[in-house]
């Protein structure tokens, strides 16, 4: 069998997979009845619900034409890695070693996911926001926002 | 007379030192990101939630109101200008607006967008003061069973009139319910799809979401489409003012788009984007002067009948929201988010208890629009230099933003990893051609949608049919499926694509 739509037929495959995950999920919890319904009731129900329109989706990938086959296409593994790479390094070196070290990395790593990254401007750039970053939000805004690395070596 | 005194009330609060400060403050920061390509409103409204908790309640929800229909303003800038759409509202404003431009008529295509856009928001203000009241009234006779039925409603217009795949943006809405449910269950207190994580015990910050996939998944989407080259009309804008014949021609036009922008905007699904690709059509079959420029072309009335609807419906899409506590888009679903934060519970009864807010509210919407004009026409020299500044430069600024009011909004990094997945997932969304708004609309009404459900069944002991039953629930049900089944009729569903199509 061929498939007429890669794109339907890979979203109807999230679709399928998640809801029935999810009502399976819920069968570890009570489903009371339908007077006094319990916590898997309406998860299970919308489960199986996603599930259905999942498999529908991939029903109709399959079968109706189009035109050039709705190709998924080529991921972009460069920004996606480099981006959401940087963002958790920033949640995880923040609260050790404070806005001022974190932010200027994300920042600077972040800059690299382009192609038409240089040197010069990607500094700048770190340089004005972070300065931005901490006006706004730290002194003006008050938020708590670790400034400086703690240290806090072994508790 | 009470329409007045409320309006008095409301003007009275936004006419403060420091409602005024937010109200510029949000109208200036819409227009920003409405002319920025690649930041909409919903990305930096989720930004800037972490940094109301200083805020009262007032300021906070007036700065985000304004961002909401600041962009609206913003994005037939750059759509009139460089041909991109910086928010999806002005999708259509771009086809004769650009036009326009190339000809060298920049100037009264700007002022036709800001003017239409200015009178739209002024009715728009009154089409809210006038009809909230009695929407608010009849929230009150609402049981369980009807606000469910008003959610399937609300859910289903939201897709119904979309652009894109009628079940694909369904699937997102029950994605959406799903991810809703990973919490504590409010009745039995069990934890639940927790996996014994702390955190998730407390349900998704939809902050997460929202920044996830439309902060983060936008970026890499972005990112990973080739650089366009843009040419940018800078140097043609002269004369701002339109001639006496752009008047003529633009005038009915915005009384047109606005008043078809009001009606959409309340319906469930509708707001911004959906008022303008229909006040564009309209437009098309309306009969101008025998002599006029056809559309396509850069006719002026392409330009202002929808941006005259998009703000008209951006401002009443606060309706349902306000009244009923229902978020009929995405953003009104942060707006709701943004309530929550605050304390207070979006729902009929903040009219009777928060009248201030309220009605500052909607009379700070005017004022807004005011000043949106004032920024938006003499200072358009400001904000066309602000387009020559490269997508290299903006996107590291939108991704520190995002990160520091994601760690700052629990001091947590747990939300900074959350969305870091949700990044993912917007990604695979946008790959797999999934429109990921009706996802946050479900994350946002889901629990409220259980509750509902399951409190009604009690109440029914257990009777199913009672959503049948009770009329207005009925009815609300009946009109949710008779959506879908006109939108499947193949003639309709033809048109329907083909209308998309044409615009996109």
């Amino acid at each position: 069998m061929k498939i007429k739509s890669e794109r339907d037929f890979w979203s109807g495959m999230m679709f399928l997979v998640v809801g029935l995950g999810f009502a399976w999920g819920a069968l570890n919890y009570s489903f009371g009845s339908s007077a006094r319904p319990g916590p898997a009731y309406f998860p299970f129900g919308l489960g199986i619900m996603l599930a259905l329109l999942g498999a529908f989706t991939i029903f109709e990938a399959l079968t109706i034409e189009t035109e050039d086959g709705e190709p998924v296409g080529a991921f972009a593994w460069r920004p996606l890695l480099v981006i959401l790479g940087a963002v958790a390094l920033f949640g995880a070196l923040l609260p050790r070693l404070g806005m001022f070290i974190t932010l200027p990395v994300l920042i600077l790593l972040a800059s690299m996911a382009t192609e038409e990254f240089t040197w010069l401007s990607a500094v700048i750039n770190t340089v004005v926001l972070t300065v931005f970053s901490w006006l706004v939000f730290s002194k003006g805004l008050g938020l708590t926002i670790p400034l400086w690395p703690t240290m806090t070596f072994g508790g | 007379m009470e329409l007045i005194n409320n309006l008095v009330l409301g003007f009275g609060v936004a006419f403060t030192w420091i409602n005024l400060a937010y109200a510029f403050f949000g109208a200036l920061l819409g227009t920003l990101i409405g002319v920025l390509p690649g930041l909409g409103p919903v990305a930096t409204i989720a930004m800037l939630l972490p940094s109301i908790y200083a805020l009262d309640a007032t300021p906070a929800l007036i700065m985000l109101a304004g961002i909401y229909y600041g962009a609206q303003y913003g994005g037939s800038t750059t759509a009139i200008l460089i041909n991109v759409p910086g928010e999806s509202a002005s999708v259509v404003t771009a086809i004769d607006g650009y036009q326009m431009a190339r000809k060298g008529r920049a100037g009264p295509a700007l002022a036709a967008a800001a003017l239409g856009s200015f009178f739209a928001g002024c009715v728009g203000t009154l089409v809210i003061a006038a009809f909230a009241p009695p929407l608010t009234e009849l929230a009150f006779k609402f049981g369980p069973a009807e606000y469910f039925s008003l959610m399937v409603l609300g859910l289903i217009g939201a897709v119904v009139l979309a652009s894109g795949s009628l079940i694909k943006a369904i699937s997102m809405i029950v994605l959406g319910l799903l991810l809703g449910q990973i919490n504590t269950d409010v009745i039995s207190g069990v934890p639940r799809f927790s996996f014994d994580i702390a955190e998730l015990t407390d349900g998704i910050g939809f902050v997460a979401i929202a920044m996830g996939v439309f902060g983060f998944g936008e970026i890499i989407a972005n990112l990973g489409r080739p650089a366009e080259h843009r040419e940018v009309f800078t140097k043609d804008v002269k004369g701002i003012w339109p001639s006496k014949q752009d008047f003529q021609d633009a005038w009915p036009a915005v009384l047109r788009g606005t008043a078809l922008g009001s009606v959409l905007g309340v319906l469930p699904g509708g707001g911004a984007l959906l008022s303008s690709f229909a006040a564009y059509t309209l437009e098309k079959k309306s009969r101008g002067r025998s002599d006029e420029v056809p559309f396509g072309k850069g006719n002026i009335r392409g330009v202002a009948g929808p941006e005259s609807a998009n703000n008209a419906g951006s401002q009443t899409s606060f309706i349902p929201m306000l009244t009923l506590g229902i978020p009929p888009n995405a953003v009104m679903a942060l707006m709701v988010g943004a309530m929550t934060i605050k304390g207070i519970q979006p729902g009929p009864q903040v009219m009777t208890s928060n009248p201030e807010l309220f009605w500052g509210l909607i009379a700070s919407m005017w004022v807004g629009n005011a000043m949106l004009v004032i920024l938006n026409l003499p200072l358009i020299g400001i904000w066309i230099k602000l387009l020559t500044v490269p997508y290299r430069v903006l996107f590291p600024a939108i991704l520190a933003f995002c990160c520091i009011g994601l760690y700052t909004l629990n001091n947590n990094n747990f939300d900074v990893y959350m969305a870091v997945l949700f990044g993912v997932a917007g990604y695979v969304f946008y790959k797999l051609g999934c429109e990921p708004a009706p996802l946050l609309l479900g994350f946002i009404l889901g629990p409220m949608m259980e509750e509902n459900l399951r409190r009604a069944l009690l109440l029914s002991r257990g009777d199913w049919t009672a959503f049948l039953t009770r009329p207005l629930s009925a009815g609300l049900l009946i009109a949710a499926a008779l959506m879908i089944v006109v939108v499947t009729l193949p003639s309709i569903k033809k048109k329907r694509e083909e209308a998309f199509q044409e615009e996109a």
